[in-house]
């Protein structure tokens, strides 16, 4: 008998039926069944987070997630954040603040910061440095990366606070 | 590569491909009696099972034309000895990567296992050489200079140091790591290789060479390629396995390259060790330095470049900015079972920055002289330039005292003195480092060190098509280095045009010329200076018709702002876009374009030219745990012109990160046994936000009149400056614990044990002293 199942999954909005093994990994699911390659395995044990997808809403190492795991839950990946051919405000940070050299790792990095920014942060530049901490860059040093995050968490908060006022 | 849509190479879809997983030895040394593949051929899903023997015994032989090199041969699969721990013996091909992983752990391999060479020290008295052609183990043994004097010079000398340095073994550690797809394609009797790979015609020589086929029929496509940093420079064994199975089987086949095997089975580098004897004279100045530089560069010798690449860099490359009087080197490479090393980011520079700059650190300290000053007093004047050392390089112009007293007075400005000095809190420490890094080298430099293939030339074509815009191929092949942009730029300022205009193609050999690939520090100065002559021959091209439809002479012709116009003569001229058209779809209407053609071909084939840097390391170690933590870093560069400061920013960031990274962090560390003991990035500690500090970046800018565009290399200048800043300023924090720490990594456990030292000391003093 074949270790298979029948998975629901709702990636970046859209409803997926697949049949998976249990083994299989939510990345290889998202990369190889869904053709959703944009996330990247650098390690595939947890630790330099390039896998990093949202899996509602939380981020999560999607090499250390099983496909059946998310069974009836929600993925975001970095394709779902640009509207279009319009980058989100992250992605024209990341670019702006030169947040990127090679690129494998920033999909992760763009997950994860996108996790960060949707709880609202203070986000002083210490602090979104401990939090991309999560995460390995090997080109830039970090730098552009900590500085694209922080100004985007001012920019939301800006933007909420008009929204409030 | 912001919205997921970049190509890696694991990311080209191929719903058909096969898996490739190898079987790597488990033992450091050995001989292999029996592979027992049966097994693993009969685990559904299994294609084949290959061994060197079903591939015919194919090897890859890295050639140094001296004779004081011993050429070895690395076989693609091992087939009668394993040299290293992950060395691969069988490859498993299946449907999926899951079975291929599955069916290896049903390979059987007998191994007679043998006592490991793992140091200089074990080589002494080992039973077995790695190399039968090396009974001695070493592979490359050079005395690159020497001076009679040098002797008397250092016995005359008032203060001799005999020191004796270290840095560990690291990994270049890409966070994409290595992979290829390998297809053979009837239609064109081709193999296409994709492959993650810094230098696609080396990959394609490689693997016609080993397979025994034509370069035509290997088509090697580098799709974007997830950092390098000389780990891909080299021509991995396991991606052409990959290719001949895909030859032999006539099936796709995959190889996705696991962290595991990228720790420990990969290329490393930098294990190295410095015997020095340094003369000084009373003022400061060295008189001479004797180096005896001995370089562990693993089982094999890398293809192509050889293991000759760190000794021969160490020692022609120690004395860097500085005017060390009389100077002898000797340099081995030694064969090891570890894995092969091949050229990692700063190639020996780091090393030997460090060895130079503890020298001067320790001379000062010992004559009661400023580090600062004793720098000066050492480094080569702006007035000496064009200076020739005893290791007979010329150093072209550059800002070596400048930069340092720019740095210095930086760090004074920026209040590092205060904060070093604060309280009675952390120890705290500053590091000042000065050097200077030979980029891009050229043929006539990398001649020298008589490769059996000479890199150095590069080519570039550049194309203008019917709508006016560009395309620019380079032998080069950038991955993260920004070549998109500052390509883009070059060309764009020499037609005219906006660089949204222009268009990069690179990482193809069926649709580039012949190039070496980026590495090195060049691809800026090689690949874009030949982009840059393209360009120039290019724009005469568009004169020559914009002359003909202006009615002036195509010397009077000015291209700017996307138009051609007469020089002098204020109007809206021609749009370039208009000439392109022209000469395309209405030649018939032009009389003096009759070689119809808006494309051409640039050469560059410089020198090898001096970028220099000065950086500063502010750092603080916990006198508890011994950890150091870098606070705050410092940079002043000159690379001459600067083409896009954002990428030169970036990439001395980057490469700072990596050097901190190599100073304080990473180690590749083996048991007795010669079994890895850092396998995971659990236990290989690649940097995290949290340690890499901001890096300030100044820029001092001395044009180079060597290169087309006036630049000199500088993308591995981070790297080889932070180590020894970082270890100068560990130094300086533990000053009052007469610490002398003289190797990197520096670990929390070295830090206590000098610190303990320094408190062991200070209670015999006190005891003296009551």
């Amino acid at each position: 008998m074949k270790d298979q199942h029948l998975v629901t999954l709702n990636v970046n909005g859209s409803e997926h039926e697949l049949v998976l093994e249990s083994r299989r990994t939510l990345a290889d699911t998202l990369r190889q069944d869904l053709g959703l390659t944009g996330t990247h395995l650098g390690c595939e044990h947890g630790i330099c987070g390039a896998c990093t997808v949202l899996l509602d809403g939380e981020p999560v190492r999607a090499c250390l997630v099983f496909g059946v795991q998310a069974d009836g839950h929600e993925v975001r990946t970095v394709e779902g954040l640009a509207r279009g051919d319009e980058l989100n405000d992250l992605q024209q940070a990341f670019s702006r603040h030169h947040g990127l050299q090679c690129g494998f790792c920033t999909p992760g990095f763009l997950m994860l910061a996108e996790a960060y920014l949707s709880t609202g942060p203070e986000a002083d530049p210490d602090e979104v440095r401990e939090v991309v901490s999560a995460n390995l860059c090997r080109c830039t040093g970090y730098q552009g990366i900590v500085e694209a995050v922080t100004e985007v968490a001012a920019e939301r908060r800006g933007e909420a606070k008009t929204a409030h006022d | 590569m912001l919205r997921g849509a970049a190509r890696f190479v694991d990311d080209v879809p191929h719903p058909h491909a096969c898996h490739v997983a190898f079987v790597r030895s488990p033992v450091a040394a050995g001989r292999i009696t029996e592979i027992g593949t049966a097994d693993a051929r009969s685990v559904p899903g299994v294609l084949a099972v290959i061994t060197s023997e079903d591939l015919g015994h194919p090897a890859l032989t890295a050639v140094l034309e001296r004779a004081e090199f011993v050429p070895t041969a690395m076989p693609l699969l091992a087939h009668d000895r394993v040299r290293y721990v992950g060395e691969p013996i069988v490859a498993v091909v299946a449907e999926t990567r899951y079975i291929a992983e599955d069916a290896a752990e049903h390979v059987w391999c007998e191994i007679a296992e043998t006592d490991p060479v793992l140091s200089l020290a074990d080589l002494a008295g080992a039973a077995t050489s790695v190399h039968a052609e090396a009974p001695d183990g070493v592979l490359v043994d050079l005395q690159m200079f020497t001076d009679e004097l040098l002797g008397d010079a250092l016995a005359g000398a008032p203060l001799v140091l005999e020191e004796t340095f270290r840095s560990g073994r690291v990994a270049a550690a890409p966070i994409e790591a290595r992979g290829c797809l390998a297809e053979w394609q009837a239609r064109d009797e081709q193999l296409v290789l994709q492959v993650s790979t810094q230098v696609p015609h080396q990959v394609r020589t490689g693997v016609a060479s080993a397979l025994g086929i034509a370069e035509r029929q290997v088509r090697v496509i580098a799709p974007d390629v997830g950092g390098g940093f000389g780990l891909k420079c080299v021509v991995g064994r396991e991606e052409v396995v990959a290719a001949a199975i895909a030859a032999m089987l006539r099936v796709p086949v995959r190889w996705s390259e696991d962290r595991q095997e990228n720790l420990t089975a990969a290329f490393h580098g930098h294990e190295q060790e410095y015997r020095i004897r340094a003369g000084f004279d009373s003022d400061g100045r060295f008189v001479g330095v004797d180096a005896d530089i001995v370089c562990n560069i693993g089982a094999y010798s890398a293809y192509p470049f050889s293991c000759g690449v760190e000794p021969l860099m160490a020692a022609t490359e120690l004395p860097g900015v500085y005017k060390v009087g009389r100077y002898a080197a000797r340099a081995r490479g030694f064969a090891t079972n570890k894995p092969p090393t091949a050229p990692y980011r700063g190639v020996s520079r780091p090393q030997v920055v460090l060895v130079m700059e503890r020298l001067l650190d320790k001379a000062a300290r010992r004559l009661g002289i400023g580090r600062v000053e004793i720098r000066r007093r050492n480094t080569i004047g702006r007035h000496e330039f064009p200076y020739t050392g005893p290791n007979g390089i010329t150093y072209e112009l550059g800002s070596y005292v400048e930069a340092l007293d720019r740095c210095a007075a930086e760090v004074r400005h920026a209040g590092w003195w205060e904060r070093r000095d604060a309280g009675d809190g952390p120890l705290r420490g500053i590091g000042i480092v000065n050097f200077s890094e030979r980029t891009a080298y050229g043929t006539a430099t990398m001649g020298l060190r008589r490769m059996q293939m000479t890199p150095g030339f590069d080519v570039s074509h550049v194309r203008m098509d019917p709508s006016g815009d560009v395309v620019v191929t380079s032998g080069t092949c950038g991955h993260g280095q920004g070549h998109e942009t500052t390509f883009a730029q070059i060309v764009a300022d020499r037609l005219g045009v906006h660089p949204e205009r222009v268009k990069l193609r690179q990482g193809d050999t069926d649709l580039t010329s012949f190039g070496w690939g980026t590495w090195g520090s060049r691809s800026l100065v090689i690949g874009g200076g030949s982009a840059a002559v393209a360009s120039r021959r290019l724009a005469d091209q568009l004169k020559v018709v914009a002359a003909e439809l202006l009615e002036a002479g195509p010397g009077d012709i000015e291209l700017a702002d996307g138009h051609a116009r007469v020089r002098g003569v204020r109007d809206a001229g021609l749009p370039i876009d208009e000439i392109a058209a022209t000469v395309h779809f209405r030649s018939h209407t032009l009389t003096q374009h009759e070689d119809r053609l808006l494309e051409a071909r640039g050469v560059t084939d410089p020198p090898g030219m001096f970028s220099n840097a000065t950086h500063a390391a502010l750092v603080e170690v916990d006198r508890g745990t011994g950890g150091t933590r870098v606070l705050d870093y410092l940079v002043v560069e000159d690379c001459g012109v600067v083409v896009n400061p954002t990428v030169v920013d970036g990439q001395v960031r980057g490469g700072v990160a990596q050097g901190i990274a190599a100073a304080l962090y990473e180690e590749l560390i083996y048991s007795p046994e010669g079994q890895p003991l850092a396998g995971t990035f659990m236990d290989y500690l690649v940097p995290t936000a949290s340690e890499i500090p901001p890096v300030t970046v100044h820029h001092i800018e001395t044009p180079c009149d060597l290169t087309e565009t006036g630049a000199k290399g500088m993308g591995e200048g981070g790297t080889i400056g932070a180590p020894a800043a970082v270890l100068a300023a560990v130094n300086d924090a533990l000053r009052e614990y007469d610490a002398e720490i003289d190797h990197i990594p520096v670990r929390p456990a070295d830090v206590v044990r000098a610190l303990r030292r320094g408190d062991a000391a200070d209670a015999v003093r006190q005891e003296e002293t009551a």
